[in-house]
Order: structure tokens, then sequence, then C-alpha cells
């Protein structure tokens, strides 16, 4: 079929079954809009590219499809690099389409030419600069394989732009065809016999488990291995919501501001079966004495991730949710029932012993306690984003979730700024649900902007801003550890968050009072307007429990 | 873990950028590199990269698991030392006006079954290829004539199995 390289790749997109993409247009890019402008995939104008990058990231995360956004060469793609190194670093699949300055200008420092390709090359998977017509769907095809398939990631597509106004024999490819990849998705059934074997004899095994079981669909399988043989499940922050968190055996999120019967759970395991983790440092605690007694086993679709940062004795590649399927029929054949151990107990104890505390009075609010509120309005499929900081610690500690795809937030780039757009995405995804970021001041300042995305395109998402004035989480750091030099970190003048959301047309509600917030929360929803709550939080309020950097998980502290 | 010198393999993708994936890669990582060469292999389209990598065992598992994560990368082998043909090439340029010191110069690059590639009045250029200690040692043994330029071209290696 005879096409130009603009129309090839919007249906190359198409083919994909991409509905919706998040960007902005410039000189470079101006032949992919005029063809998008009679396309079937719905085209969101965000006010900022690292906003696309991170609508559709959100937007990956929630529908566990391809998030796709797009920009113009230069500004418009350095625009979007964080929001790439963000998807990259939690393993979401993303497609980012740049234009570039066309071939005969490239690297002559052309107008708006920026080395794309070498700039994103460790801020992707993998990334491609058109070179031909010809080779565009096969482009489109290996780039939406390699983002979704195996560990899922970023990928971009640099687009000349005389290679989209150039005319071409165009031929779609029905599968992709990369030599050089192919990602195990079946772990070995040695490997998983005996890890089989390990949790049966083990007397005080803990399952850890990361994003990857959330990614791979495998939840279901994670709580009946659970079940099965009563192993209490401890999550990473991006595992959060791959087990119901108010299950008996459920030790809610482990690591740097985890939770305590999960911390000191896993410091007395003896088997320790960590499922499509990476174990990062904010995990893990010091390393030298991460589950120090445990004999660990590490299920991972990606085999650098094994021995990268803990020393594992029992390694398994493989997707989670298949090693999980073959774990559980190995296990079934040699049941014992799952009788209440004295470990269950234990671990039981410690989470009686340790309840989160949120339930206070204060005025300036805790912002324990508005987490308590948001978590008491809203319901399980409800969608809980985060900004970063303290605000994201509060919601990850506290704030229970059972189902997974319903708690996001920016993990492994910890991107202040995430969370608006991502919620955008994630609204888009799924419509019927309840979105709700809980941000700090700091962070939502960052992307704000959105604030006219979201109005213009009625996509009624709530921002809960915990509002202390501060960069409060490096503010916390610098009273604990830097003898309270409050180093730039105090916001001073900040804006009037309620007159700022209706300078946008958004709708904006002040909260001061603990009887106020759920309230104040369910009129939001209820109003379907994209809506900014100002929640004036107690200045000073510290995150804790929390293992000081370069600390023992057991060694975690109270303020 | 004891620090060692590993010899790895790669077969790449023969496209723009893949060099520098690669380096990038050991930049991103923090792993050493100490010689990187490449070229065409046997196969159309492909390239087979050597690299000589120094670290522990548990370095050389990571450098191998990120490399095999490149989607350009086909297919990343460690060389047995101590089975493999390994080689490098040097060219080496001494500056000097005295016949003496030529005829000693050839001399020592018959004993190394080197080769003298070029010859003008005051200098001369030494063609020598062999494993790196030999380079080295011919290395040591011109530097005490000054050499004007030296060029390596890395390690570029292959096991002697038929496999
Ligand atoms: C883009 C970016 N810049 C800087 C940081 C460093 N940082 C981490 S937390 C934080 C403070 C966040 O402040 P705010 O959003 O108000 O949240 P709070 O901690 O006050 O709840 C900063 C500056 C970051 N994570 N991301
Ligand atoms: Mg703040």
């Amino acid at each position: 079929m005879k096409m130009k390289g603009a129309e090839a790749i919007v249906k190359a997109l198409e083919k994909e079954g991409v509905e919706v993409m998040f960007g902005i247009p410039g000189g470079a890019s101006i032949p992919i809009y005029d063809v998008l402008y009679d396309s079937s995939i719905r085209h969101i104008l965000t006010r900022h590219e690292q906003a696309a990058a991170h609508a559709a990231d959100g937007y990956a995360r929630v529908s566990g499809k391809v998030g796709v956004c797009s920009a113009t060469s230069g500004p418009g793609a350095t625009n979007l690099t964080t929001g790439l190194v963000n998807a990259y670093m939690d393993s979401y699949p993303v497609v980012a389409i740049t234009g570039q300055v066309a071939t005969i200008f490239i690297g002559k420092d052309a107008f708006q030419e920026a080395d794309t390709i070498g700039i994103t090359m460790s801020a992707t998977k993998h990334n491609f600069q058109l070179r031909s017509v010809e080779e565009i769907p096969t482009v489109v095809k290996n780039a939406f394989t390699i983002a979704s398939t195996g560990r899922p990631g970023p990928v971009l597509i640099d687009v000349p732009k005389d290679i989209q106004e150039k005319e071409g024999d165009i031929k779609f490819p029905k599968k992709a065809e990369i030599i050089g990849y192919k990602p195990t998705l079946k772990g070995h059934p040695r490997q998983i016999k005996k890890a089989a074997e390990l949790l049966l004899n083990a007397e005080r095994p803990i399952i850890l488990a990361g994003g990857g079981v959330i990614l791979s669909g495998a939840t279901d399988e994670l709580r009946r291995l659970s079940d099965l043989l009563g192993i209490p499940v401890a999550t990473t922050l991006m595992g959060k919501g791959s087990f119901p968190e108010d299950h008996p055996l459920a030790l809610g999120m482990v690591g740097m501001h985890g939770r305590k019967a999960a911390n000191y759970a896993i410091n007395d395991a003896d088997v320790l079966l960590a499922i499509g983790c990476r174990f990062s440092d904010r995990t893990t605690g010091l390393v030298s004495c991460f589950a120090p007694e445990a004999y660990i086993i590490h299920v991972d679709i990606d085999p650098a991730e094994i021995g990268k940062n803990v020393n594992v004795h029992l390694p398994i590649v493989g997707d989670a949710k298949q090693v999980l399927k073959d774990l559980l029929k190995f296990l079934r054949e040699k049941i014992r029932k799952g009788h209440e151990t004295e470990w269950m107990r234990k671990v039981m104890e410690y989470k009686k012993e340790f309840q989160p505390k949120m339930d206070y009075k204060d005025v300036p609010l805790k912002p324990q306690k508005v987490v308590k509120e948001i978590m008491d309005t809203i319901g399980e499929d409800d969608i809980v984003v985060t900004e970063v900081g303290q605000c994201q610690m509060w919601a990850a500690h506290y704030l229970a979730r059972t189902k997974p795809k319903t708690f996001i937030s920016s993990g492994g780039l910890g991107t202040m700024g995430f969370g608006f757009p991502a919620s955008m995405g994630a609204k888009i995804a799924k419509p019927d649900v309840n979105v709700i970021d809980i941000a700090g001041d700091g962070s939502f300042l960052m992307n704000c902007q959105e604030l006219a995305t979201v109005v213009e395109n009625d996509i009624p998402v709530v921002v809960a801003v915990l509002d202390n004035h501060y960069l409060g989480m490096v503010r916390q750091w610098q009273e604990l550890f830097y003898n309270r030099r409050y180093s730039a970190v105090d916001l001073g003048n900040t804006p009037d968050f309620v007159k700022l959301a209706e300078a946008f047309g958004a709708k904006g509600i002040r909260v001061e009072n603990p009887e106020e917030i759920g309230p104040a929360v369910k009129d939001a929803f209820e109003s379907g307007r994209p809506t900014v709550l100002d929640i004036i939080v107690n200045p000073e309020e510290n995150i804790f429990p929390m293992v000081p950097p370069g600390r023992c998980l057991k060694d975690i502290i109270e303020g | 873990m004891m620090e060692e010198s590993h010899i790895l393999t790669a077969l790449v993708e023969d496209r723009p950028g893949v060099m520098q994936r690669v380096s990038g890669l050991f930049r991103k990582r923090n792993f050493n590199i100490d010689s990187i060469s490449v070229g065409h292999s046997e196969k159309k389209g492909v390239s087979r990269m050597t690299l000589t990598v120094t670290g522990d065992d548990k370095v050389l598992e990571q450098v191998i698991k990120q490399l095999n994560k490149l989607v350009e990368v086909i297919k990343v082998s460690k060389i047995d030392k101590s089975d493999c043909v390994a080689r490098e090439l040097a060219l080496v340029k001494v500056v000097t006006k005295s016949e003496n010191i030529r005829a000693e110069i050839v001399q020592y690059a018959n004993i190394f079954r080197g080769r003298i590639v070029d010859v003008r009045k005051d200098s001369l250029i030494v063609e020598i290829t062999g494993d790196s200690a030999k380079i080295d040692a011919f290395e040591k043994l011109m530097e005490s004539y000054g050499i004007k330029e030296l060029a390596r071209t890395g390690i570029t290696a292959m096991t002697r199995s038929s496999k």
C-alpha cells in the first residue's frame, strides 16, 4: 500500500489498538498531527511533555496496555525524558513518538535539533530512529512488542520530518521479529520443585511481593499460595495491591517507611520467596543484614535482577504468574494442611503490637488522619495515586489497598510531579472509578499546569494536597540528620490552591478540620469535576516509622 | 572474590548506535572495560565485539546479563582463557636516525615475529600481533628507544573448540 510516513505511523498505532495518546505537537511532528486530525485515536493535549509521558505511564499502569505519548523534536523530546526514565525504573510499557529534524539536517545543530536517541538511550528499554518509510510498520510493531513483553519498559521512536512526509510502499507485519530478544517466561521445573520443597519445610517462610506480581497478573496465584501454606506476605512499594492488605497474613509494605511488622518478620524469616521485585535499597535497608537468616528464593522475569543487589540462593527466571502456577501444582501434590503455626501466630502478634495509629483529632490536621479519612471514603476499586515525599509515604504506609492497580506511585525514580498527570492517565483508562492523587504542595506545583488539561478534557480527577508549606521529606531529613538546618525547604508563600484550581476552571475546596475531610472527598467525587482539595496539615509532622539510611530493616525507629 | 580480567565476545546487530549502547551500558553500570574491538562476523548484518573486562565473578555475571538485555545484542559468550586464541595488533613508531638502533629494532621485531611496515630516514613503524603479554613486552622494550606513537587495537578472541 502506498502511503506517507506519517500515515503509516498513525495506521500502525491504530493497528496496535491504541485508543489514546498524550502529547504536544511542534514543527517536527506536524505531519503526524495532521494525520491524527482524522484518526480514531483520541489525542489529549497536555500542557507539558513531561506530563504527557507520566499520563501515558499512569494509563499503562491501570489499563495493562501500552501507554503512548508524543512530542516534537528538541525541547519536546527532552521534556519527555523524565517521564521515560520514570516508566523505565518501574517497568511500565510506554511508547513515545518524537519528531526529529529532517534527515539532511541531522548533525547540523538545526533548529530544535536534539540528539534524542543519544539522550534517551539509557532512559528507555530500547529506541529507534527511522531511516526509511518502508521500515515504519516493522519498527512500530517491534517497539510495542519490546515495550509490553518480558520486563516491560518504555520505547522511543524518533521520526525525522522527511520520513513523515515521504511516500513509501507499506506492508504491515503480523508479528514482531527481533533476533536478539526472547524473554524467558517459564521457570525451570527443577528450580520450582526445589522452591516448593523449601517452602514446605520452612518454619518461618515469608513472601516479598513486588510490582512484577501486578504486572504479570499473578495476584490470584499469590493469594492461593499464601492461603495454601499459610505464608505471610509483605510487599514492596510497587507491590502494594498485589495482596489484599486486609488479609490476616498481610504485613503491608516493607522497607524504609514500611510497617514494623513487615520489617521484623523479614528479619526473622528462614525462607524468603521474593517475587517480581528488584531489592531496591529503599526496600532492603542495609543489604548485609537484609533477611539475615533466610534462604532467599528470587523469582523474576529479568535474569539480570537476580544477584544484582542481594545474594540469592535459589534463582527462578520466569514470569511471576507462570512460575506461581507451576509452584502451586507441585505443592498441591504434597499438600500439608495449613494449620496455624507458631510463626503465623508470631506474625499476627507483630501486626497487633505495631498497628499504625491514624485516628487523631488534631488541628492543624495530622496527615495520618487525612489518609485514614480518604481510605474510609473511597471504594476498593477506586485508584489512589501519589506524588513523592512524605505524602507518598503516608499513603503507602497507612492506606491499605486490596486490589492490584489501585495504588499508583513513582517508586524507582521518585519523581515529584508524577502523580497528577498519572492520575489523568489512570482516569482515562478507568473512567468509572474515582481517582485521587495524594499530593504534596511541592510536588503538585511541578505539574499543576495540567489542571488546564483535565478541565478542558473533562477528566474529573481529585488532587488531595497535603499542604505543609514544606518540601516535607527533605525537611524531615534535615531535622533528623542535619541538625535542623532547614536549607531550601520552606515553600514560603505557596499559592492559594483553591484559587489556583478555580483560575483553571476546576473546583477547589479548603479542608482544615478532621470532620471536613471525608465530606470534601465525597463532594469532589460526586461533583464529577476536577477538584483540588487544599488540606492544611501540620507542617512539622514527620513520617515514621523509619529505617535510617544505611541501617538494617530491624533498626526501624519511631519518632 | 578475586578481581580478574575476563574476555567476552558479543554478537550484535550491525546497526548505528550499537557501540554507544554497549559503552553506555558499561558507564551506566559502573563496569570496568579495558578494551573493546569490533568488526564484521561471518554472518551478514552481524558484528562481533570482543570485550575485556575487569571484575570479580559477580561483576562478570552482571556484565553478561546486562549485555544480554540490550535488544541488539544477539549472544554473549565468556571466552575460556585457557582454550582460546586471543590476539591484539599494535603499531609502534620509533623515531631515530641511528643506524645501530634501527638494526637493533629490526632484530627485536624479528624475534617477536613483528614486521617493519614503514621506514623513513628518521623513523620506522613496527607491526606486531600476539597476545597482550607479548605486546606488553615488546612495548616495554621499545620504550627504551622512545616510542613516538603507539596504537593497540585491543584484544580480539575466539575459542579453539569446534562449538
Ligand atoms: C523532581 C524531583 N525533585 C526533587 C526531589 C527531591 N525530593 C524528594 S521529596 C521532596 C519534597 C516533596 O515535597 P512535597 O511534594 O511538598 O511533599 P511532602 O514531603 O511535603 O509531603 C523533594 C524535593 C524529587 N523527589 N523529585
Ligand atoms: Mg509539602
